[in-house]
């Protein structure tokens, strides 16, 4: 994988992410996620305004931890932070082996590929492609950037498997406006996890679904993950939601604290 | 295989599969048309109009007798009939110089034309018998020793028809008259009467020698794709005293015409071209707007920007290309119709198309996609991936000046290469840019109001009117969408009603098709009296005399002094001028004053045609060489003269004062019917001295000419309509996403269907309204300077425009956006929470 011609001289380009230099065994065997005085500060119409307060954690490798607190609380901007979705105003994130400041927004975008699942609440599926299209859209992005792992079988072979294991097979043709939200989310679960990563962010993944509903999606959800072996970020205000995780943490004004 | 070209094959493959999952959801289909539509009408334009042109040409070949003449002063080099018979064309030669003719006792200076029996190439000769004989057409020249003569020659000679006269050392007998001599065109006006011989008998007369002033043509004849490669060919290698000429430059009635055609249908194609291209800068930012979710997520999901700008520019080429070229061949098959529609127009059928518009279509495609598309697309690449999870981050600003840069810049490409007409194009674009500036400011101003007045209303209507000032954008957007498409019908309305209808008046039922010359001035008042008796209406009879034109504003003018070869022919030769106390009705002042008073000081009035082409300005003297004294005066105006009405017109007028002691003839035209063609062996001996000259053919032609252009470009407005209803349509659909969501909440707050709609139909009429008002303003003005500047049309306002333009706006607009948006309305709250 690593030839010559695939280490481009400019670091951000997506060839130089070659998995050996992002591997998390080498840099750093059990953690996967790590952030180190993490702060966030907007400039909105009533001045400064502070949403994370000089925040740390760290999540290794297979580990399943919960964000739980008020709306408004700053978990979904931790999410982004952790995933590189959005910069911080202070301190660091290290994901994956790699510290996002040293990157830019494309060498995180290429970091994430292959690597970071998401699963949101607003499913997030693109209206224009099939279930089955959703599912292989970040393979066939990874096969452009040269991500990590694809085996023999190809975007689409990969993406029907995935679907298979989240029981949608015989609506894969169908587009989202035609699957019911509990369907929308089970096809965003298997495009989270079609390319294999190895730590997924899910935020209130749940949110919009009834309850049982919802509870078939966690089920899901922690299937594939203890299939995959992949860390698990889920932000959510469901209590019970919270105690299937290994870890619990709660976010109060911006401030993180490890709940019991 | 390197990993570099791994990711661009695949970035290629995925751009395709995007595109094609794009397309399957509809997403495409308001770009796709309006692309189709550009490409489709700028392609059958092209074809069209270079076929057509090439027919008017091959028409037109009558009037020079030949599709292309090599014309010199000296013989022209064999290298030249010899290359044109490698090529295949027909060929024949003539030879024209003055002479004297005697019979008997009398003399008489006549213009000789020497001709071989392959003469004329294109038309005919038509001779008679004697007088009262029919004209019958003949092929070949006249036999060694025979002669064919102007009637006025045997009168002035005394003589009948079968008479012996003698030029230099050889006797010809005049044997049949001339009735109509194709070529003879070119010269009007020339005073001695023709005699026609055989191009073999020329060396035994001995008259033409080294040192004679003699012109030599080489006629030629062949498919237009032949004659097109010969002046190509032999333009570079012509000696300076010859020049190529074609039917254009022969005679300024045909030229003003085929100009006049081609000029229309290249109005047509552009204002296609502008409207189309709103509709595709509307239809790409509706795209972009409803592709930033999709762009969050894929960044989100590990594309980074390079891939995707990579992949968006790919998949608009990918696009592109298949667009235009569908919009190629709609062109092609539209042409095809087209060409069916007209064919009873030509004489044969049309010439083949050439390749060349598949070309034009294919790069007008492209450009227009990369200027009116492209940077809205390009910057969706810059879509925060955090939107995924903050929807309130909108869409990443488009810069409305790279935006406006680069779309002028297309189109600005675009016209400097589709306008053959640099004039017809700027002025357009001028007109569509002023209103389209007009359109955002109008827009804005209405944002602004909207956001004034809802703070002043209650209920529905505030949220309505707050609504429309909260997407200023998507307002403005469709304020100027409305405006376009109007504009473009509008303008429609006023080339076809008006400008159309001006043209076909130039030439109307009844215009002369007999010019009159060599009119004595004692015949003069008789002549009048005899028209007036058989109740002919003549143009005016006008005193006409010559001079050689030697200084422009102290300056002597030499022919060779002019590169432009048309200059010089026209500097080298006597001008018919002529003199009067008021200008001719149809001629236009455009520049100084006409003298009045009733003795007014010696000065001139030219043509401003001719007075550009020899460089003369107002103010400058002119001094004329004639019969044996110099005339000189300043030119006080410039007049702008229909050429293509075929009334008498003269480049250079006098005073009397300056002018009427010299010796002058009097000219005049007239209109006689078919039906009193016996008229004229009356008038030819009742007036024997004059000449009559056949312009019927001619005016045929241009007759023809309008009505073929006409037809066409009425055809290709076809496309410049189905454009405007389409940029009118993406402005509808402009604002559609938004509204959806706007109408879930408000409805869910109580807001019932009849409030939502009335709310609606009052924005869309006042917007109908405004946008109505600003194209009509401009659409008058473009009229008027189309009419006035590029096509030299009268130009009157019409009131109905205003009325249509308005009102029709309104109330079309009205109705058309509350239907196009009820839909979205009426649908249950859920599926348009779903949709949203
Ligand atoms: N770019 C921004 N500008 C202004 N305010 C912001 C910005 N980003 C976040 N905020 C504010 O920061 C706070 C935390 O937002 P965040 O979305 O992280 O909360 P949350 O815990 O995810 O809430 P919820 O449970 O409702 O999703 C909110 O008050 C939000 O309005
Ligand atoms: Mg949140």
């Amino acid at each position: 994988m690593n030839t010559p011609e695939s280490v481009s001289p400019e670091s951000v380009s997506p060839e130089s992410v070659s998995p050996e230099s992002a591997s998390p065994e080498i840099v750093s065997p059990e953690v996967l996620c790590r952030a180190d005085g993490l702060a966030k500060h907007v400039t909105g119409p009533g001045g400064r305004l502070t949403i994370l307060h000089d925040l740390s954690l760290s999540i290794g490798a297979g580990e399943a931890v919960a964000i739980v607190g008020a709306s408004g609380s700053g978990k979904s901007t931790l999410l982004g932070l952790l995933a590189g979705l959005d910069t911080p105003s202070d301190g660091d994130v290290e994901l994956c082996g790699e510290r996002l400041a040293t990157l830019d927004e494309d060498g995180r975008a290429a970091l994430r590929a292959g690597r970071v699942g998401f699963v949101f609440q607003s499913f997030q599926l693109l209206p224009t492609l099939t279930a089955l299209e959703n599912v292989s859209l970040p393979l066939e992005l990874g096969a452009i950037t040269d991500a990590p792992r694809m085996n023999g079988s190809g975007p689409t072979g990969i993406a029907r498997e995935a679907l298979e294991r989240v029981g949608l097979t015989p609506r894969a043709g169908h587009y989202p406006r035609q699957l019911s939200g509990g369907e929308q989310q089970r096809v965003a679960i298997a495009r989270a996890f079609a390319p294999g990563p190895r730590i997924l962010f899910a935020d209130e993944p749940t949110g919009n679904l009834d309850l049982a509903t919802g509870q078939k999606i966690i089920d899901l959800l922690f299937a594939l993950r203890a299939d995959a072996g992949a860390a698990l970020v889920l932000v959510t205000h469901d209590q019970a939601l919270a105690e299937r995780c290994d870890r619990r943490l709660g976010m109060r004004d911006g401030h993180l604290e490890a709940l019991a | 295989m390197s990993a570099r070209f791994r990711i661009r094959t695949s970035a290629w493959w995925l751009a395709l599969k995007l595109l094609r999952r794009d397309w399957r959801s509809g997403e495409l289909y308001l770009l796709s048309a309006a692309l189709v539509l550009t490409v489709a009408a700028i392609t059958a334009v092209g074809f069209f109009t270079d076929r057509i042109e090439r027919a008017m040409q091959r028409q037109g070949g009558e009037l020079i007798a030949a599709d292309l003449v090599i014309d010199s002063s000296r013989a022209i080099p064999e290298t030249f009939a010899d290359e044109a018979a490698r090529r295949g064309l027909a060929i024949a030669r003539t030879l024209t110089f003055s002479s004297v003719v005697l019979a008997g006792d009398s003399s008489q200076l006549v213009q000789v034309k020497a001709v071989d029996d392959t003469y004329p190439l294109r038309g005919s000769m038509r001779l008679k018998a004697d007088l009262d004989a029919a004209e019958l057409p003949t092929d070949g020249g006249p036999a060694p020793r025979t002669a064919w003569v102007e009637p006025r020659l045997l009168y002035a000679l005394g003589a009948e028809v079968g008479t012996g006269i003698d030029l230099g050392e050889v006797g010809f007998t005049a044997d049949r008259l001339i009735a109509y001599e194709p070529d003879r065109g070119g010269n009007f006006f020339q005073i001695a009467p023709r005699v026609m011989i055989r191009l073999d008998d020329v060396p035994a007369t001995g008259l033409v020698t080294e040192a004679s002033r003699v012109r030599h043509r080489l006629l030629l004849g062949g498919p237009p794709q032949a004659i097109a490669d010969f002046a190509a060919w032999a333009e570079p290698k012509l000696p300076a005293y010859a020049g190529l000429l074609d039917a254009r430059e022969a005679r300024p009635e045909f030229e003003s015409a085929v100009d006049r055609a081609s000029r229309f249908l290249h109005l047509a194609a552009l204002t296609t071209l502008l409207v189309a291209g709103a509709a595709i800068a509307l239809a790409s930012r509706r795209l972009v707007d409803r592709q930033t979710d999709a762009v969050a997520v894929m960044r989100c999901l590990g594309a980074p920007r390079h891939v995707l700008t990579r992949i968006f520019a790919l998949r608009l080429l990918a696009f592109g290309l298949i667009a235009s070229l569908i919009g190629c061949l709609i062109g092609w098959l539209g042409q095809q119709g087209l060409a069916l529609v007209l064919a009873d127009w030509f004489d044969g059928p049309l010439p083949a198309p050439s390749v060349a518009p598949v070309f034009v279509g294919l790069g007008t495609g492209l450009v227009a996609l990369a200027g009116f598309a492209l940077p809205p697309l390009m910057q969706l690449a810059d879509v925060p991936p955090l939107k995924v999870l903050r929807r309130d981050l909108g869409a990443p600003k488009t810069s409305v000046a790279l935006a406006a840069l680069a779309a002028a810049a297309a189109l600005a490409l675009l016209i400097l290469w589709q306008a053959g007409d640099f004039e017809l194009a700027w002025k357009l674009l001028l007109g569509v840019v002023g209103a389209v500036a007009a359109l955002v400011a109008l827009g804005a101003v209405m944002v602004w109001l909207a956001g004034l007045a809802a703070a002043r209303t209650r209920g529905i209507w505030r949220l309505g009117l707050a609504g429309l000032s909260r997407r200023p954008a998507a307002a403005i957007l469709q304020i100027t969408g409305f405006g376009l498409g109007i504009l473009a019908l509008l303008l429609l309305a006023v080339v076809r009603v008006d400008l159309l209808q001006s043209w076909q008046q130039t030439l109307p039922e009844g215009a002369p098709n007999r010019f009159l010359i060599n009119i004595q001035p004692h015949e003069k008042d008789a002549l009048a009296d005899w028209f007036a008796e058989r109740d002919i209406d003549s143009s005016g009879i006008y005193p006409m005399v010559r001079g050689r034109l030697t200084g422009i504003g102290g300056e002597t003018v030499e022919p060779d002094d002019y590169e432009d070869p048309q200059a010089a022919r026209l500097a080298d030769r006597e001008f018919n001028l002529s003199y009067s106390d008021v200008p001719q009705g149809d001629n236009e002042i455009v520049a100084g004053r006409w003298w009045a008073g009733p003795d007014p000081l010696p000065q001139f009035s030219v043509e401003e045609g001719i007075a550009e082409t020899l460089g003369i300005a107002l103010g400058d003297e002119l001094r004329f060489w004639m019969a044996g004294r110099e005339v000189a005066a300043p030119v006080t105006s410039l007049r702008r003269v229909v050429w293509d009405s075929f009334n008498v017109n003269f480049f250079v007028i006098g005073t009397p004062g300056l002018l009427a002691g010299e010796p002058a003839t009097y000219v005049t035209s007239f209109y006689l019917p078919a039906a009193r063609e016996a008229l004229v062996p009356e008038l030819l001996r009742a007036f024997p001295s004059v000449t009559l000259i056949d312009v019927g053919a001619l005016l045929e032609q241009v007759r023809g000419i309008i009505e073929q252009g006409i037809r066409a470009v009425e055809y290709v407005f076809l496309f410049t309509l189905a454009a405007g209803l389409l940029v009118m349509y993406a402005g509808i659909q402009a604002s559609l996403a938004v509204r959806r969501g706007e109408h879930g909440v408000l409805r869910t707050l109580g807001a019932n269907r009849g409030q939502l709609l009335r709310g609606l139909l009052v924005e869309f009429t006042v917007a109908g309204l405004l946008a109505g008002l600003t194209a009509s303003i401009f659409a008058e003005l473009t009229g008027y300077v189309l009419a006035r500047q590029v096509f030299d049309l009268p130009f009157a306002p019409n009131p109905w425009l205003w009325v249509f333009g308005v009102l029709g706006s309104g109330v079309a607009i009205g109705l058309a956006g509350t239907l196009g948006t009820y839909r979205a309305l009426v649908r249950p709250p859920l599926a348009q929470l779903r949709a949203a």
